[in-house]
């Protein structure tokens, strides 16, 4: 342990620790801007560029980036000396400085980091006023908004788009003033390598990187009269949307959620955890249909749009092993224009589909042309929980005020199983609950697969099933995900299913969640509030939803059968590596 | 000429990868041997070295454009390299610069219409104690005045002409 003074207060400290952990540890606050450290999923950004967080350390002539520094015995350093305040805030104004300066009109405005630091270090006035860098705004893709001007060159995005997902789209370019970060060879975005898995957007601390926003789209889809709109909530939205209300990661406000949409003016609020029940109806089946007849295992899920297209790209020779099953709110769009049209008699072309996602992901893949039928996309319009949040706000809606109600009928029935879809280890155990006893002919006594919960970055269990041993894998984040599909290639690996989720916590960790801050936590409850919610469930299984069954008997057929494979599967595309 | 020599290019490229033994920290080594073989550093060629050397593009892309010395444009038959690094800026390198863009018609980083001369600015070349430095090519010109910049030109352009006849013979 190495000894030292902060402010005055001593504090024994584990070697190789860095003052700023060292003041956490007394709860002293320095404040940082470019540091992020989402130590469970390994990523620690610590540029030290951005100077924000440096303290004075006795015997140091210059000031030290505490978040860089590492302890010694003996040390003696004070956080807050006049000294400290005054370098603070001229490294602040000298971001302020190459910096749009437009918070008023701001994407980001009251959630941005730098702001939140001019706020807290009384910035007034900038005393420099120099030149200024200025690039083009990249709105190329469907789901991410790159606005350079609003850079701070902090390099989160790029440590998570390279260490943590292993996307390797995002790069720094050029040098010095010129020095901004670029999309694979300075290409627009819509033209990399990007999954649009939305990691960079969530952890960009200004509004650098932002989601493209379908507000207006929403809204005047409500305000048409010829449209139906539909809308249907992807079971990580309900355990985050209180957050941006007030309330504690991980609270549940479903009802809430369902009675608020009812007021935007949704005809029908209808939920994407049927769809959840379906997909495992399908990938159960496909599963359990490799198994029988000698076909490719393992077989991966293909829920996560960014989990697609990174396969697409990263794994381009391995495009037959994913399931075909579509994601369940491309399924729910399916079947919304289909048997939901036929049944209400309404014509397809008439009906808008709204996802609510925790997703920018979703916002690409819902304009995947694969992703329809008869010329109409299964999806509409895709809007974030974040972008729910604003929209009631808009609308002067106050969330927690309302009182709970239920999902309209019969898209918005479903199980435990299709609510834990929200969290990594939830897809593969929900299509547990249903292969096990499909296979077996006998009831699942404990539904609960806790090897395939938490927080570790690749989960792995051997459930046995009738005499077979069926190993599975789970991975989430992307970064692990090639780990799982390198060893696969390689054939080191012999698991008979894998679930991947490109966000690391999953859904719940989604690109389009609530800014976390950096607060790992916020994660870790939403996890908590997903559990909570499926055990609270009368139902667990999704085969034993009453409307899935019911979808069937009217108008699929069989699981896996013709008319299923016209409307709730897919295929994919080779794409170039990069 | 340039076609057959990007064909064979690649070949070359392959065989001094395949050469290196560790070739984890070759990229800088690479990139040197490919703007030598391709005299610039193309999204082809970027796609090739990354595939070879399993990295992503989009790094290799960041190192090239941190070193002004790779250039991912084609340059004319002569580049022509003013260094103005602190020795040689201080000494007037950036007259020496003006020069060559009044003589050459046009601007630092540009080509001349006749694909001839490239005319860029680099950061030290090491050569200080020759300060101010141009290289045309891999040749030096060391302790330059603005009243010199006409006759490099020349000197270089009979060259060339040398060069294409003996390969015409």
């Amino acid at each position: 342990m190495i000894h030292m003074t902060i402010n005055n207060q001593k504090v024994a400290v584990e070697d190789g620790s860095t003052i700023l952990e060292a003041a956490r540890k007394l709860k002293i606050r320095i404040p940082t801007l470019c540091h992020l450290d989402l130590h469970d999923i390994r990523m620690v950004n610590r540029g030290a560029s951005c100077r924000v967080c440096v303290v004075e350390v006795e015997g140091r002539r210059n000031l030290a980036p505490s978040c860089s520094t590492p302890v010694m015995e003996g040390m003696v350093v004070t956080t807050n000396s006049l000294r400290c305040i005054q370098a603070r805030r001229t490294i602040i104004e000298l971001f302020l400085s190459n910096h749009p300066k437009d918070c008023l009109v701001c994407e980001k405005s009251l959630g941005c980091e730098l702001q939140a630091l001019a706020a807290e270090y009384h910035i007034r006035s900038i005393r420099y006023q120099g030149e200024r860098a200025t690039h083009p705004i990249d709105v190329s893709s469907r789901a991410i908004i790159r606005n350079m001007d609003k850079c701070i060159m902090c390099r989160r995005c790029e440590t998570m788009c390279n260490e943590v997902q292993t996307v390797h789209v995002l790069s720094a370019i050029n040098r010095g003033f010129d020095t901004y970060i670029a999309a694979s060879m300075n290409m627009p975005m819509n033209e990399s390598t990007c999954v649009f898995c939305g990691q960079c957007v969530a952890v960009c601390p200004t509004a650098a990187l932002t989601e493209v926003s379908h507000i207006d789209n929403v809204w005047n889809a409500l305000n048409d009269k010829n449209k139906i709109v539909v809308v249907q909530t992807a079971p990580a939205v309900r355990v985050a949307l209180g957050e941006e209300f007030g309330e504690e990661p991980g609270t549940i406000v479903t009802g809430k959620m369902v009675a608020a949409l009812r007021r935007l003016g949704f005809d029908k609020v209808f939920d994407t955890d049927f769809a959840a029940d379906l997909t495992i109806m399908e990938e159960a089946t496909e599963f359990i249909h490799r198994l029988k007849h000698g076909g490719k295992l393992p077989i991966l899920t293909s829920c996560c749009p960014g989990w697609v297209k990174f396969f697409e790209h990263q794994f381009n020779d391995m495009l037959d092993i994913p399931s075909t099953s579509k994601s369940p709110h491309e399924m729910f769009g399916a079947i919304a224009k289909s048997y939901y049209a036929e049944k209400m008699g309404i014509p397809p072309q008439n009906i808008c589909v709204v996802s609510v996602m925790p997703c920018l992901a979703k916002k690409y893949e819902a304009a995947r042309p694969e992703l329809s039928q008869d010329g109409l996309q299964n999806v509409d319009e895709v809007i974030t929980t974040r972008e729910l949040a604003r929209m009631l706000k808009e609308a002067n809606i106050d969330l927690m005020q309302l009182e709970d109600e239920d999902y309209d009928d019969p898209l918005g029935e479903s199980t435990g199983a299709s609510v834990i879809f929200g969290t990594t280890g939830g897809v593969i155990e929900a299509a547990l609950r249903t292969a096990y006893e499909w296979l077996t002919n006998e009831t699942l006594k404990k539904v609960e697969f806790h090897d395939l919960r938490g927080f570790d970055g690749i989960k792995e269990a051997v459930i046995k099933i009738n005499d077979m041993d069926v190993k599975i894998a789970v991975a989430h984040g992307l970064g692990n995900a090639r780990t799982l599909l390198e060893n696969i290639r390689e054939g080191k690996a012999d698991y008979h299913g894998i679930e991947i989720m490109a966000c690391p916590g999953g859904c719940i960790g989604g690109g389009g969640q609530p800014y976390h801050h950096g607060d790992i936590n916020v994660i870790k409850k939403r996890m908590e509030g997903i559990y909570k919610e499926d055990k609270d469930k009368k139902l667990r299984k999704s085969h034993e939803n009453p409307y899935i069954k019911k979808l069937y008997e009217e108008y699929l057929g069989e699981p896996y059968g013709e008319r299923a494979h016209e409307l709730l599967h897919t295929h994919y595309v080779k794409r170039k590596k990069m | 000429m340039a076609g057959k020599k990007i064909h064979g290019g690649y070949l070359e490229l392959q065989d001094y990868i395949d050469s290196i033994k560790d070739k984890r920290g070759a990229l800088i080594a690479v990139l040197h041997k490919a703007q030598h073989i391709f005299g610039y550093l193309s999204d082809e060629v970027i796609l090739f070295i990354s595939e070879k050397l399993d990295l992503p593009s989009s790094k290799i892309y960041g190192v090239i454009s941190f070193y002004s010395y790779f250039t991912t444009k084609p340059r004319g038959e002569n580049v022509v390299n003013v260094c103005l690094g602190t020795a040689c800026f201080v000494r007037g390198a950036d007259a020496i610069m003006k020069e060559f863009e009044r003589e050459l018609k046009i601007h630092t980083g540009e080509t001349t219409e006749d694909g001839k001369y490239t005319l860029s600015g680099l950061r030290c070349i090491g050569a200080c104690g020759l300060a101010p430095v141009v290289m045309i090519n891999d040749k030096v010109y060391g302790r330059v005045e603005v009243d010199q910049v006409k006759k490099i030109i020349d000197e270089n352009k009979s060259e060339i002409i040398t060069n294409m006849e003996e390969i015409n013979e």
